[in-house]
């Protein structure tokens, strides 16, 4: 302890005063136990147990305390208000007595005329020379300002969780606008369908539907909006209203596609023209009600899968078939089946064949689900689609789009107008 | 389900001999357990584990709806038990955890040698002639404080304010784990846990129960220690010679003395 008080310049030496470095003359009425006593900070030793062993004036000042009211009768967390207090008891006190020392925690001292005053407590475990703990030394800040600008920070925080919440709220209800909230039963038919939503706060640019047209048939189709959000669902929803209103003008799968081709390609967004990939279905009842005979055309999407009810399963040719919206006069693919007991119709969107599931990221791949849907036929819609979602849940993190699955099929146990064929072995 | 990832379960000490699981309350993690598991672990085979949302437990398996109430935790406790299938353990629970360890002795009590509760209350509230310690107003006013400001900053902000470059042993582990949780999720479990009214099952347990308080703890007074050792039936009662509420820091060596001497008792 020097007598002569602090250095004004903190980097010279005592001894370098004598050498015609004058002092202030009111510096060397600073010392340190008055520095102690009036620092600009509270100061405050306690005893392993809490206990107050000595406290400094401003510290008592601030509180409106006498020092005897406080050493050797208070506990340190007896200064604190209730909040604190129990904080004290179930985190700063466990960590102070592992670490030896805790910095810079908020914490609100509770003074005699009942205000509280906002602090940021640092204290330091002092040990003896074995190293065992002998007493601990607080510092107090007097944190008001600090404590308004936080409170700033976490109404601006709170505001923002708000912002989200609202806006997931939209999202969810925009989605489900797109999709329909539950497939509509079509006689003889089962159908099921999934949604994987790659992201809980923005509207998934995948859409489709299943709908009756007219008695015995039914439209069906299953598209892909390039990109998310805002954007991607003005185009989803333009697409979907579109085909179902052009299906009932004129149901044939090509016209279809056409119509809804003109209706984009009338449309631009920033200069960026909207535009889609899509598979649209019509359903026609056989006339003996047993199986339906599909007519599909494609525009750039991948192509859908058929599982038969005798083992086999392949993709069904929409090959080609250029992108919906983009060009004036778009040329379609179409096919044609018949979808017989046992029969299941898959339709899906890119999410499924481009997710990520390899080591070094690699996509998982057309080759990968054909045999994946191999593994499946024969199968029904529910379990083609239940199969599915579980193969999309074990991407995980590699499943970074939304994913669309749509499944159609004819129940074995429909009344049989010809032999559904045994799986070959 | 992977229970040992999703509750970071460690199993250590001597194995083969008598099992002790230890468990943490509100506010910190299994690491408030490292001054007096080295002293079981000479005698025990030693489980520590992390509730739901504390330290490095799996917090995406954490909802609301599973951990606004003790009974999630008690659930978490029982499936434990049943995972590491060690046959009946003593299981020493440390503030709400006493609670979380008395609802799963009472619905489970073959899983349970013996129990034994490190500053218990079973309400915090005072309510008639029971003296919890706290006004419903003061209840109210700490979670209010965890609702809208400091605590939760603090919590938060402390992993990174408490960096001790000085001594690395203590810094990767405490800085990332030690007393750091969401403040979403702090705020349920301070709910659950100063809300939580557990008289009435105090006098279900039926297994060999120790009550161990803290001589001055002004979260589990003395008078809650009585309470406890009075409702649950053929209860012991130690009063460690400790100050706080957390005497396996301040006072470890008494701590588990008074456990070992518990489990060794027949």
């Amino acid at each position: 302890m020097h007598p002569g008080g602090d250095r004004t310049d903190g980097s010279r030496p005592a001894e370098d005063r004598d050498q015609g470095f004058p002092v202030p003359s009111a510096l060397l009425e600073e010392n340190a136990e008055d520095l102690y006593e009036n620092a600009p900070c509270g100061y405050l030793s306690t005893l392993m147990d809490g206990r107050i062993a000595k406290v400094n004036g401003t510290l008592l000042k601030w509180l409106g305390h006498r020092r005897e009211e406080l050493v050797g009768h208070k506990y340190f967390s007896d200064l604190l208000t209730i909040g604190g207090r129990l904080y004290h008891e179930t985190h700063f006190a466990p960590l102070l007595r592992i670490q030896g020392e805790v910095n810079g925690v908020a914490l609100e001292l509770k003074a005699t005329d009942g205000t509280r005053l906002p602090v940021l407590v640092t204290s330091t475990v002092k040990r003896d020379e074995d190293g065992e703990p002998l007493l601990i030394r607080t510092t107090l800040l007097d944190a008001r300002d600090r404590r308004t600008y936080e409170r700033e920070l976490l109404r601006a925080r709170q505001e923002a969780e708000r912002d989200r919440e609202r806006l997931q709220r939209l999202a969810t209800t925009l989605q489900r606008t797109l999709i329909p909230p539950a497939i509509q039963p079509v006689p003889g038919l089962e159908a099921a369908a999934h949604y994987h939503f790659a992201s809980t706060d923005e509207v998934g640019g995948d859409f489709y539907d299943l709908f009756p047209l007219a008695p015995g048939t039914w439209g069906f189709f299953m598209g892909d909006v390039r990109g998310k959000g805002a954007d991607a669902a003005v185009v989803t929803s333009l697409a979907r209203y579109t085909l179902r209103a052009a299906a009932v003008s004129d149901p044939v799968p090509v016209k279809v596609l056409a119509n809804l081709n003109t209706a984009l390609n009338h449309q631009v967004q920033e200069d960026e023209p909207f535009f889609c990939t899509v598979i649209f279905g019509l359903l026609t009842a056989e006339e003996n009600d047993v199986g339906f005979h599909v007519a599909l055309a494609g525009g750039g999407h991948p192509p859908a899968v058929l599982l038969q009810a005798d083992g086999n399963a392949g993709y069904l040719p929409t090959p080609g078939g250029q992108l919906v919206g983009v060009v004036p006069d778009a040329q379609f693919t179409t096919a044609t089946l018949d979808l017989r007991p046992g029969d299941t119709l898959l339709l899906y969107t890119d999410g499924l064949t481009e997710a990520r599931t390899g080591n070094r990221g690699e996509r998982y791949g057309d080759e990968a689900f054909l045999d994946f849907a191999r593994s499946l036929a024969p199968t029904t819609a529910p379990g083609a689609v239940r199969a599915l979602t579980a193969l999309l849940d074990s991407f995980g993190e590699g499943l970074d789009d939304d994913t669309a699955l749509l499944a159609m099929s004819v129940p074995p146990g429909e009344r049989l107008g010809r032999p559904t064929g045994a799986k070959h072995s | 389900m992977d229970v040992r990832k999703r509750n970071r379960v460690r199993v250590s000490g001597r194995a083969g001999g008598p099992v002790v699981m230890l468990a943490h309350g509100f506010g910190c993690d299994q690491n408030l357990w490292r001054l007096v598991a080295p002293a079981l672990e000479v005698r025990f085979q030693v489980v520590l584990f992390d509730h739901v949302g504390a330290g490095r437990s799996d917090t995406s398996a954490w909802s609301p709806e599973r951990y606004s109430t003790l009974d999630g935790y008690a659930q978490d406790v029982v499936g434990i038990c049943e995972e590491l299938g060690l046959g009946p353990l003593t299981f020493v629970g440390h503030s709400v955890s006493s609670m979380i360890g008395v609802l799963a002795a009472v619905q489970e009590p073959a899983l349970f040698e013996k129990l034994v509760l490190l500053t218990p209350s079973p309400s915090y509230i005072d309510d008639g002639d029971y003296r919890g310690g706290f006004s419903e107003q003061d209840i109210d006013e700490l979670l209010e404080s965890l609702d809208s400001n400091y605590l939760g900053w603090s919590a938060t902000m402390a992993p990174v304010i408490m960096g001790n470059p000085e001594r690395p042993e203590l810094g990767e582990e405490l800085t990332n784990s030690f007393c750091r949780t969401d403040p979403k999720i702090a705020r349920v479990f301070a709910r659950a846990t100063f809300l939580s009214d557990n008289r009435a099952d105090l006098p279900k347990v039926t297994v060999p129960t120790l009550i161990a308080e803290s001589a001055r703890d002004t979260i589990a007074p003395r008078e809650v220690g009585a309470f406890v050792h009075a409702q649950i039936p053929g209860s012991e009662l130690v009063t460690l010679d400790s100050t706080g509420h957390c005497p396996q820091l301040s006072a470890p060596e008494e701590t588990a003395e008074a456990i070992i001497a518990f489990v060794q008792e027949s």
